[in-house]
Protein backbone atom coordinates (compact mmCIF):
# COMPACT_ATOMS: atom_id res chain seq x y z
CA UNK A 1 0.00 0.00 0.00
CA UNK A 2 2.72 2.45 0.99
CA UNK A 3 4.84 1.29 -1.95
CA UNK A 4 1.91 1.78 -4.34
CA UNK A 5 1.30 5.29 -3.04
CA UNK A 6 5.01 6.16 -3.34
CA UNK A 7 5.24 4.62 -6.80
CA UNK A 8 2.24 6.43 -8.28
CA UNK A 9 3.14 9.85 -6.86
CA UNK A 10 6.82 9.54 -7.86
CA UNK A 11 5.88 8.26 -11.33
CA UNK A 12 3.56 11.24 -11.83
CA UNK A 13 6.34 13.67 -10.83
CA UNK A 14 8.97 11.90 -12.98
CA UNK A 15 6.80 11.92 -16.11
CA UNK A 16 5.53 15.45 -15.50
CA UNK A 17 9.00 16.93 -15.16
CA UNK A 18 10.24 14.89 -18.14
CA UNK A 19 7.49 16.46 -20.26
CA UNK A 20 8.49 19.89 -18.95
CA UNK A 21 12.14 19.21 -19.91
CA UNK A 22 11.30 18.65 -23.56
CA UNK A 23 8.60 21.33 -23.84
CA UNK A 24 10.28 24.28 -22.07
CA UNK A 25 11.15 27.10 -24.48
CA UNK A 26 14.07 28.34 -22.39
CA UNK A 27 16.99 25.87 -22.31
CA UNK A 28 18.02 26.92 -18.79
CA UNK A 29 14.53 26.05 -17.57
CA UNK A 30 14.89 22.66 -19.30
CA UNK A 31 18.11 21.97 -17.38
CA UNK A 32 16.52 22.92 -14.05
CA UNK A 33 13.50 20.67 -14.72
CA UNK A 34 16.01 17.91 -15.53
CA UNK A 35 17.58 18.30 -12.06
CA UNK A 36 14.17 17.87 -10.39
CA UNK A 37 13.42 14.88 -12.62
CA UNK A 38 16.71 13.20 -11.60
CA UNK A 39 15.99 13.84 -7.91
CA UNK A 40 12.59 12.13 -8.20
CA UNK A 41 14.24 9.18 -9.99
CA UNK A 42 16.66 8.97 -7.04
CA UNK A 43 13.65 8.85 -4.69
CA UNK A 44 12.25 5.99 -6.79
CA UNK A 45 15.57 4.13 -6.31
CA UNK A 46 15.12 4.48 -2.54
CA UNK A 47 11.63 2.96 -2.87
CA UNK A 48 13.27 0.08 -4.76
CA UNK A 49 15.84 -0.40 -1.94
CA UNK A 50 18.76 0.68 -4.17
CA UNK A 51 20.19 3.21 -1.74
CA UNK A 52 23.69 3.23 -3.27
CA UNK A 53 22.30 4.04 -6.71
CA UNK A 54 20.10 6.78 -5.25
CA UNK A 55 23.19 8.48 -3.77
CA UNK A 56 25.10 8.04 -7.04
CA UNK A 57 22.16 9.46 -8.96
CA UNK A 58 22.13 12.62 -6.84
CA UNK A 59 25.94 13.01 -6.86
CA UNK A 60 26.74 12.17 -10.49
CA UNK A 61 23.57 13.16 -12.36
CA UNK A 62 22.02 16.00 -10.38
CA UNK A 63 25.38 17.25 -9.10
CA UNK A 64 27.80 16.61 -11.94
CA UNK A 65 26.23 16.09 -15.35
CA UNK A 66 23.54 18.75 -14.95
CA UNK A 67 26.09 21.36 -13.85
CA UNK A 68 28.04 20.51 -17.02
CA UNK A 69 24.86 21.11 -19.04
CA UNK A 70 24.27 24.44 -17.30
CA UNK A 71 27.82 25.57 -18.11
CA UNK A 72 27.40 24.67 -21.79
CA UNK A 73 23.97 26.35 -22.00
CA UNK A 74 25.45 29.53 -20.58
CA UNK A 75 28.59 29.33 -22.78
CA UNK A 76 26.56 29.06 -25.98
CA UNK A 77 24.86 32.40 -25.49
CA UNK A 78 22.07 32.26 -28.05
CA UNK A 79 21.14 35.47 -29.79
CA UNK A 80 18.19 33.79 -31.51
CA UNK A 81 16.42 30.66 -30.27
CA UNK A 82 17.10 27.58 -32.41
CA UNK A 83 13.38 26.90 -32.78
CA UNK A 84 12.98 30.12 -34.79
CA UNK A 85 14.64 28.55 -37.82
CA UNK A 86 12.11 26.15 -39.35
CA UNK A 87 13.25 23.55 -41.83
CA UNK A 88 10.29 23.06 -44.20
CA UNK A 89 11.28 19.45 -44.88
CA UNK A 90 11.31 18.54 -41.17
CA UNK A 91 8.38 16.33 -40.16
CA UNK A 92 7.81 16.79 -36.44
CA UNK A 93 4.35 15.22 -36.62
CA UNK A 94 5.83 12.07 -38.17
CA UNK A 95 8.24 11.92 -35.22
CA UNK A 96 5.32 12.09 -32.79
CA UNK A 97 3.49 9.30 -34.65
CA UNK A 98 6.58 7.06 -34.65
CA UNK A 99 7.06 7.69 -30.90
CA UNK A 100 3.43 6.72 -30.30
CA UNK A 101 3.90 3.45 -32.19
CA UNK A 102 6.98 2.59 -30.12
CA UNK A 103 5.07 3.42 -26.91
CA UNK A 104 2.23 1.09 -27.93
CA UNK A 105 4.76 -1.69 -28.57
CA UNK A 106 6.47 -1.24 -25.20
CA UNK A 107 3.14 -1.19 -23.31
CA UNK A 108 2.02 -4.31 -25.19
CA UNK A 109 5.24 -6.09 -24.18
CA UNK A 110 4.76 -5.05 -20.55
CA UNK A 111 1.11 -6.15 -20.51
CA UNK A 112 1.99 -9.48 -22.13
CA UNK A 113 4.81 -10.23 -19.70
CA UNK A 114 2.53 -9.35 -16.76
CA UNK A 115 0.11 -12.10 -17.83
CA UNK A 116 2.85 -14.74 -18.05
CA UNK A 117 3.36 -17.04 -15.08
CA UNK A 118 6.18 -15.93 -12.82
CA UNK A 119 8.92 -18.47 -13.41
CA UNK A 120 12.49 -17.57 -12.66
CA UNK A 121 15.22 -19.45 -10.88
CA UNK A 122 14.83 -21.22 -7.60
CA UNK A 123 15.87 -19.38 -4.42
CA UNK A 124 19.44 -20.03 -3.34
CA UNK A 125 21.30 -19.51 -0.11
CA UNK A 126 23.16 -16.25 0.32
CA UNK A 127 26.69 -16.80 -0.99
CA UNK A 128 28.13 -13.40 -0.12
CA UNK A 129 29.44 -12.70 3.39
CA UNK A 130 27.99 -9.18 3.51
CA UNK A 131 24.57 -7.58 3.92
CA UNK A 132 23.30 -4.08 3.13
CA UNK A 133 22.92 -2.50 -0.29
CA UNK A 134 26.23 -0.64 -0.57
CA UNK A 135 28.25 -3.67 0.56
CA UNK A 136 26.41 -5.94 -1.87
CA UNK A 137 26.94 -3.64 -4.87
CA UNK A 138 30.58 -3.14 -3.90
CA UNK A 139 31.11 -6.87 -3.50
CA UNK A 140 29.70 -7.57 -6.97
CA UNK A 141 31.71 -4.72 -8.52
CA UNK A 142 35.01 -5.88 -7.06
CA UNK A 143 34.59 -9.63 -7.58
CA UNK A 144 32.34 -10.74 -10.46
CA UNK A 145 32.50 -7.47 -12.39
CA UNK A 146 36.10 -6.46 -11.64
CA UNK A 147 37.23 -6.36 -15.30
CA UNK A 148 34.23 -4.28 -16.53
CA UNK A 149 34.82 -1.99 -13.55
CA UNK A 150 38.42 -1.35 -14.62
CA UNK A 151 37.34 -0.91 -18.26
CA UNK A 152 34.79 1.68 -17.06
CA UNK A 153 37.58 3.60 -15.33
CA UNK A 154 39.57 3.56 -18.60
CA UNK A 155 36.46 4.82 -20.43
CA UNK A 156 36.13 7.70 -17.99
CA UNK A 157 39.81 8.58 -18.43
CA UNK A 158 39.46 8.55 -22.21
CA UNK A 159 36.28 10.67 -22.02
CA UNK A 160 38.04 13.16 -19.72
CA UNK A 161 40.98 13.58 -22.11
CA UNK A 162 38.63 13.73 -25.10
CA UNK A 163 36.47 16.43 -23.52
CA UNK A 164 39.54 18.54 -22.69
CA UNK A 165 40.91 18.19 -26.24
CA UNK A 166 37.53 19.04 -27.81
CA UNK A 167 36.84 22.05 -25.61
CA UNK A 168 40.31 23.60 -25.92
CA UNK A 169 40.39 26.67 -28.12
CA UNK A 170 43.60 25.73 -29.92
CA UNK A 171 45.82 22.70 -29.62
CA UNK B 1 -4.85 -0.86 -4.93
CA UNK B 2 -3.02 -3.68 -6.68
CA UNK B 3 0.53 -4.44 -5.52
CA UNK B 4 3.33 -2.85 -7.52
CA UNK B 5 4.92 -5.40 -9.87
CA UNK B 6 7.86 -5.07 -12.27
CA UNK B 7 5.26 -4.50 -15.01
CA UNK B 8 4.32 -1.19 -13.35
CA UNK B 9 7.95 -0.09 -13.45
CA UNK B 10 8.20 -1.26 -17.06
CA UNK B 11 5.26 0.95 -18.05
CA UNK B 12 6.77 3.94 -16.21
CA UNK B 13 10.13 3.24 -17.85
CA UNK B 14 8.53 2.91 -21.29
CA UNK B 15 6.66 6.20 -20.85
CA UNK B 16 9.84 8.02 -19.75
CA UNK B 17 11.75 6.49 -22.66
CA UNK B 18 9.06 7.62 -25.11
CA UNK B 19 9.22 11.16 -23.74
CA UNK B 20 12.95 11.05 -24.45
CA UNK B 21 12.34 9.73 -27.99
CA UNK B 22 9.83 12.53 -28.63
CA UNK B 23 12.39 15.07 -27.41
CA UNK B 24 15.05 13.70 -29.76
CA UNK B 25 12.72 13.57 -32.76
CA UNK B 26 10.82 16.84 -32.31
CA UNK B 27 13.17 19.40 -30.75
CA UNK B 28 15.83 21.24 -32.77
CA UNK B 29 18.08 22.50 -29.96
CA UNK B 30 20.93 19.99 -29.69
CA UNK B 31 21.34 20.61 -25.94
CA UNK B 32 17.69 19.65 -25.36
CA UNK B 33 18.27 16.58 -27.53
CA UNK B 34 21.18 15.58 -25.28
CA UNK B 35 18.97 16.03 -22.22
CA UNK B 36 16.35 13.78 -23.85
CA UNK B 37 19.05 11.12 -24.27
CA UNK B 38 19.77 11.41 -20.54
CA UNK B 39 16.04 10.87 -19.88
CA UNK B 40 16.15 7.70 -21.97
CA UNK B 41 19.20 6.39 -20.08
CA UNK B 42 17.33 7.05 -16.82
CA UNK B 43 14.35 5.07 -18.11
CA UNK B 44 16.67 2.11 -18.76
CA UNK B 45 18.12 2.45 -15.26
CA UNK B 46 14.65 2.36 -13.68
CA UNK B 47 13.99 -0.89 -15.52
CA UNK B 48 17.29 -2.42 -14.38
CA UNK B 49 16.76 -1.45 -10.73
CA UNK B 50 13.13 -2.67 -10.75
CA UNK B 51 14.19 -6.07 -12.05
CA UNK B 52 17.06 -6.19 -9.54
CA UNK B 53 14.41 -5.73 -6.82
CA UNK B 54 12.29 -8.51 -8.34
CA UNK B 55 15.38 -10.75 -8.49
CA UNK B 56 16.12 -10.06 -4.84
CA UNK B 57 12.57 -11.08 -3.91
CA UNK B 58 12.71 -14.31 -5.91
CA UNK B 59 16.30 -15.56 -5.68
CA UNK B 60 17.96 -14.03 -2.68
CA UNK B 61 18.86 -10.72 -1.10
CA UNK B 62 22.42 -10.72 -2.47
CA UNK B 63 21.40 -10.63 -6.15
CA UNK B 64 21.91 -6.97 -7.05
CA UNK B 65 23.30 -7.48 -10.57
CA UNK B 66 20.76 -5.07 -12.08
CA UNK B 67 22.01 -2.32 -9.79
CA UNK B 68 25.61 -3.06 -10.85
CA UNK B 69 24.53 -2.71 -14.47
CA UNK B 70 22.84 0.60 -13.65
CA UNK B 71 26.15 1.84 -12.20
CA UNK B 72 27.83 1.06 -15.53
CA UNK B 73 25.03 2.86 -17.40
CA UNK B 74 25.64 5.95 -15.24
CA UNK B 75 29.38 5.75 -16.03
CA UNK B 76 28.70 5.63 -19.77
CA UNK B 77 26.16 8.47 -19.47
CA UNK B 78 28.75 10.66 -17.72
CA UNK B 79 31.36 9.93 -20.41
CA UNK B 80 28.80 10.59 -23.16
CA UNK B 81 27.73 13.90 -21.62
CA UNK B 82 31.32 15.12 -21.26
CA UNK B 83 32.40 14.27 -24.83
CA UNK B 84 29.07 15.29 -26.38
CA UNK B 85 29.03 18.68 -24.73
CA UNK B 86 32.65 19.17 -25.80
CA UNK B 87 31.59 18.50 -29.39
CA UNK B 88 28.70 20.98 -29.02
CA UNK B 89 31.11 23.67 -27.76
CA UNK B 90 33.58 23.02 -30.60
CA UNK B 91 30.78 23.15 -33.16
CA UNK B 92 29.29 26.31 -31.67
CA UNK B 93 32.67 28.01 -31.92
CA UNK B 94 32.75 27.34 -35.66
CA UNK B 95 29.12 27.82 -36.73
CA UNK B 96 27.54 29.97 -33.95
CA UNK B 97 24.49 27.73 -33.78
CA UNK B 98 23.05 24.80 -31.80
CA UNK B 99 20.25 24.15 -34.28
CA UNK B 100 20.54 20.64 -35.71
CA UNK B 101 18.83 21.72 -38.95
CA UNK B 102 21.86 23.95 -39.65
CA UNK B 103 24.38 21.19 -38.86
CA UNK B 104 24.64 19.98 -42.45
CA UNK B 105 28.33 20.48 -43.23
CA UNK B 106 28.76 16.81 -44.17
CA UNK B 107 25.47 16.57 -46.05
CA UNK B 108 25.99 15.74 -49.70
Amino acid sequence: MAEALAFYSLAAFILGFAVLVITARNTVHSVLFLVVNFLFVAALYVVLHAEFLAVIQVLVYAGGIVVLYLFVVMLVNLKRPPEAHQDPRRRSRLGLVVSGIVLAQLVAIAAFSATQAAGGPAPVEASVPVAGNVELVGWQLYTTYLVPFEVASMLLLAAMIGAIILAKREL
Amino acid sequence: MTPITPAHYMVLSAALFIIGVIGVLVRRNIIVIFMSIELMLNAVNINLVAFARDWQHRVGPDHVIGQVFAVFVIVVAAAEAAVGLGIILAFYRNKETVNIDEMNLMKW
